[in-house]
């Protein structure tokens, strides 16, 4: 390759390019304006992905501002790779959600690997050992032509990064819903722990100081990505399989290892990984948050692939790959540590004091613009959005005319997709090495990770009812925060801090905007109340195909802490003869319930408002019980309502329970998916003490029963025995991916 | 006892192994990269889990070929007690130190749950502090765990007492499934003839504390602490 050849494969830069690199007329003329000139090819490119939506964040960016970023345990927010909360003993976590969308529904395997990378790059290059990876996944109608290859490409991926790594993937949730038929959504979060006087930055400093390029070769995969990103689906998405990257787990764990051991020498002055837009994002994004400049010589860069273009390497999105900045002299330390762990380790620049982006290659120079004008002129839209119109409560008729038997309703439930076991999807998933996970998955609210060495443990978990967000944008926001906080608080975890990945359709379109703007109030509004800020998160807009969008589905990934992993709860009964008890008030609220939509066949109504204020009441009662060692068995009451939560914990431990708490009571009770509660069985001889408590915090408790037998029962005699609730459990998601052909 | 863990590029569980000889011997095990071509003075060597060299190839090939693996089958042959867990046992398998292979997992799929083994054999370090029959819960984690050898063979082992552990089905326990890969005769681990090497699939190390949820991994560490003590 020499300049010649390079220059012969480059087109000319005109307002057409520009355009089918994903900008519009008017940003190009910004280009033209900033640069005083035609930009090179090189630098068209260049420019185009800072200024995508994936990277500039330019239809959310107004909105995310308002959210609250801070609180006395918050280290980072957002703005570095990942946020950094303090755990206490000088410990930190650091986490991150990240989507994986488009890439997963053209190539599920390998989108849904290296989505899985990418996050865990996040989070070791801020210095942390990652210690959990967890996964929220959205599937089309389990109908639909594409849904099964999608599950078992998306799960095997996940899978086979993970359990290389050896980071154990230790929960999530799957819901299946017409509405991703066309785009599915992949949420992958991954959380760490670090010193806090040894967490890693992506500022660059000192003028001079050597660029360094470390971890798998260059090729040509993922060229615009993150273009790809920015766009609607349409039939043709099939041709997009070439921007998908391929992952390879075994050069992350040796990266992961190597970074690590860097880190414990004194020789780094800043580190980002290689994401969307590469080398591109990575040198301006640590050169402009330093305030300088930054020259590359890209001939010495480690390339998998003969002849590439200096513009094909700088967008290129080839995986396991990160840039360091160096301190002076200290190349040869780096060097030998890559070298034991054999990754490529390569110095292609230093830093500068233009502040220009500076590309040389093949003798000449491809690239030379100024990085803080071209960052900040990065567009900033205010889009136009309209709110949601309120929907109404659904009324008791609703209910006419409707009489099956509560055990066959129970069956029902229990095999439809979203409440079926996800067994077969988490056997998948290695949940275990480290030797720290408290549970397996679906035993509790939230995944339990010990810290290595220690006594301490970080709860995790994901959470979003999409369902509840297209009705009510704000309440649905809320609501995903609020579960989030709830999770935690069921296993008795201090919730700390969120990372919010929201997925949604064009924001192009106002109603869409609507649904943006409107979870991010909601969102906003749940984590003051609860303070439980912000501090990472990732966006992904365009999820729609054909002009089809989404549901609107802010996942919230939750962390919280306890001071002893054993003092955990998890969601089974235990022994016979406990007391099953209701946390919180239950009205009944049915609009936008699993009831409504499975039993009664309709998806309507408002969802159930959420109470910050009670929320928090009832949270902070039930984990103050569980640090007492009152509790054995708790979960929060969510999809499904009150009865599903006690089958639900019934199934778990193998041990029924007799309900005496539901006798007269309507058919809302029983399914109403009211916010703010708790199922809870404790000792019969402390039964009398939580009550006593209970009153004196204000909390509304009530009897709803005791465990007892291997079926629910009640004065009536049996509902369903947990036999054949187990088998309409267990059986769908086996049942439907066997007839894979 | 003194213990070394062998680490190859891609080895991830051994950090679960070195908790789980810690907290039963109260040693800390020496961590041997597999570049080194000499073995600390030892009673055990451990052969952890994780994915060497990725399973390219095929799992345990390329790790088998390391340097390291001839000094531990040179300490093998001189009855130095060999552990090979998981990609453990796939390599020490692959270098010779057992018959066999190991290969896919009859669905296809990585499998990760608490597995049912009995005890078949308790004749050895590593399976003294157990009953024979006795029925256990360690956990499994593994895409590449289907036992494979020749029915002569399968006999020998049979015969020889040779077979450690095997996979069994429990109705009258809350997880009733047996054999998770389709392995000859439900083989989950086996020994070497002179019983000085164990190779197994299932993870006894990560069974040794409340926290796992079952302990039944410990008295495996616990007999091979009191043998080589």
């Amino acid at each position: 390759m020499s300049a010649e050849a390079t220059k012969a494969q480059e087109r000319p830069v005109t307002v057409e390019l520009a355009k089918e690199f994903g900008l519009s007329a008017e940003e190009y003329q910004n280009a033209l304006d900033i640069l005083g000139r035609t930009p090179t090819f090189t630098e068209m490119g260049i420019i185009s992905v800072m200024w995508s939506e994936h990277c500039s964040y330019k239809s959310s960016k107004v909105w995310l501002k308002t959210l609250p970023t801070t609180g006395p345990q918050v280290i980072c927010g957002p703005g570095e790779n990942a946020g950094v909360v303090d755990i206490g003993d000088g410990d930190a976590v650091i986490f991150k959600m990240e989507s994986h969308n488009h890439p997963s529904y053209i190539e599920p395997f390998q989108g849904a690997a290296t989505g899985v990378g990418g996050i865990l790059r996040d989070v070791f290059t801020m210095g942390a050992r990652p210690i959990a990876n967890m996964n929220a996944l959205r599937f089309g109608s389990p109908d639909h032509s594409k849904t099964r290859h999608l599950v078992s490409g998306v799960v095997a991926g996940i899978a086979h990064y993970g359990n290389c790594v050896g980071v154990p993937t230790v929960g999530g949730e799957t819901n299946f819903h017409p509405a991703f038929n066309g785009n599915i959504l992949v949420n992958a979060m991954t959380v760490g722990v670090a010193k806090t006087d040894r967490i890693f930055y992506s500022a660059a400093a000192g003028i001079g100081n050597p660029v360094v390029y470390v971890g798998s070769k260059t090729g040509r995969d993922g060229i615009h990505g993150a273009t790809m990103a920015s766009a609607e689906f349409t039939e043709d998405s099939e041709e997009k399989r070439p921007t998908v990257q391929v992952g390879d787990p075994f050069t992350e764990k040796l990266l992961i290892e190597a970074c690590l051991e860097l880190m414990e020498t004194d020789a780094i002055v800043a580190i980002q990984d290689m994401g969307a837009a590469g080398l591109t994002s990575s040198s301006v994004e640590m050169a402009g948050k330093g305030g300088l400049g930054i020259e590359l010589t890209l001939d010495t860069l480690p390339m998998r692939e003969e002849a590439m273009t200096p513009y094909e390497i700088m967008l290129s999105e080839s995986q396991e790959r990160m840039l360091i900045i160096l301190k002076p002299g200290r190349e040869e330390v780096a060097k030998a540590i890559f070298d034991k762990w054999e990754l490529d380790f390569a110095v292609i620049g230093h830093l500068t004091d233009t502040g220009n982006l500076v590309i040389k290659m093949y003798g000449e120079t491809w690239c030379d613009m100024p990085i803080a004008p071209v960052s900040n002129a990065a567009p900033e839209y205010n889009r136009p959005w309209e709110p949601t119109p309120k929907a109404s409560d659904v009324a008791d008729s609703v209910f006419d005319g409707y009489s099956e038997e509560l055990g066959d309703m129970l069956t029902k439930l229990f095999g439809c997709p979203d409440l079926a076991s996800k067994r077969w999807i988490w056997e998948q998933y290695d949940s275990l090495v480290g030797g720290d996970t408290r549970f397996m998955s679906g035993q509790a609210d939230a995944a339990v990770v010990r810290v290595p060495g220690q006594t301490k443990a970080v709860a995790i978990t994901t959470d979003c009812t999409p369902r509840y967000c297209l009705a009510d944008p704000v309440e649905g926001g809320k609501q995903a925060v609020a579960e989030a906080w709830r999770n935690l608080s069921a296993v008795g975890a201090l919730p700390l801090a969120i990372t919010d990945n929201m997925n949604f359709g064009n924001p192009e379109k106002p109603r869409i905007m609507g649904q943006f703007v409107g979870a991010v109030q909601g969102i906003g509004e749940a984590c003051k109340a609860l303070d439980f800020p912000v501090v990472s998160g990732n966006v992904s807009l365009y999820n729609e195909t054909n002009g089809e969008a989404i549901l609107p589905t802010p996942a919230i990934g939750g962390v919280g802490i306890m001071p002893d992993a054993m003092i955990a709860v998890g969601i089974a009964f235990k022994n016979e003869g406990d007391v099953i008890l209701a946390v919180g008030e239950t009205k009944g609220h049915i609009g936008q319930s699993i009831f409504l939509r499975e039993i009664l066949g309709r998806e309507e109504g408002a969802p159930p408002p959420v109470d910050l204020a009670v929320e928090r009441r009832n949270g902070d009662f039930v984990r103050g019980l569980i640090h007492e060692g009152l509790v054995v068995s708790s979960h929060d009451a969510a999809d499904g309502g009150l009865i599903v939560t006690i089958a639900e914990m019934a199934l778990a431990g193998g041990i029924g329970a007799y309900l005496t708490g539901f006798d007269g009571q309507h058919v809302r009770v029983l399914f109403g998916e009211d916010q703010g509660r708790y199922v809870l069985a404790v000792r019969p001889d402390v039964a009398a003490t939580v009550q006593e408590k209970a009153k004196a915090a204000g909390v509304p408790v009530t009897v709803l029963g005791e465990t007892r037998g291997t079926s629910l029962s009640g004065r009536g005699g049996e509902i369903v025995s947990l036999t054949r609730l187990r088998e309409a459990n267990e059986g769908w998601l086996p049942t439907y991916m066997a007839a894979e052909l | 006892m003194k213990a070394a863990i062998v680490v190859f590029p891609g080895s991830n569980r051994e950090r679960d192994a070195v908790a789980a000889l810690e907290a039963v011997s109260g040693t800390k095990p020496h961590l041997v990269w597999h570049r080194d071509t000499e073995l600390p003075k030892v009673d055990l060597i451990v052969v952890p889990g994780g994915f060497s060299y990725g399973d390219y190839l095929r799992s345990g090939a390329m790790a088998a070929h390391s340097p390291i693996m001839r000094e531990v089958k040179a300490r093998a042959d001189q009855g130095v007690r060999v552990l090979g867990i998981c990609n453990g046992f796939q390599i020490i398998t692959e270098a010779g130190l057992l018959p066999g292979a190991l290969m896919r997992n009859g669905g296809l799929k990585f499998i990760c749950r608490v597995q049912h083994l009995r005890v078949e054999n308790t004749d050895s370090p590593f399976t003294a502090k157990y009953a024979k029959g006795q029925v256990v819960r360690y956990p499994i984690a593994h895409g590449d765990g289907n036992y494979w050898t020749d029915a002569e063979t399968v006999k020998r082992l049979d015969g020889e007492g040779q077979v450690a552990f095997r996979y069994i089905a429990d109705e009258a326990r809350a997880d009733p499934r047996g054999n998770p890969n389709g392995s000859v005769t439900d083989i989950a681990g086996i020994f070497n003839a002179k019983r000085t090497v164990l190779g197994l699939m299932p993870h006894p190390e990560d069974a040794v504390e409340a926290l796992h949820g079952n302990t039944d991994g410990k008295p495996m560490f616990e007999g091979l602490v009191e043998a080589l003590s």
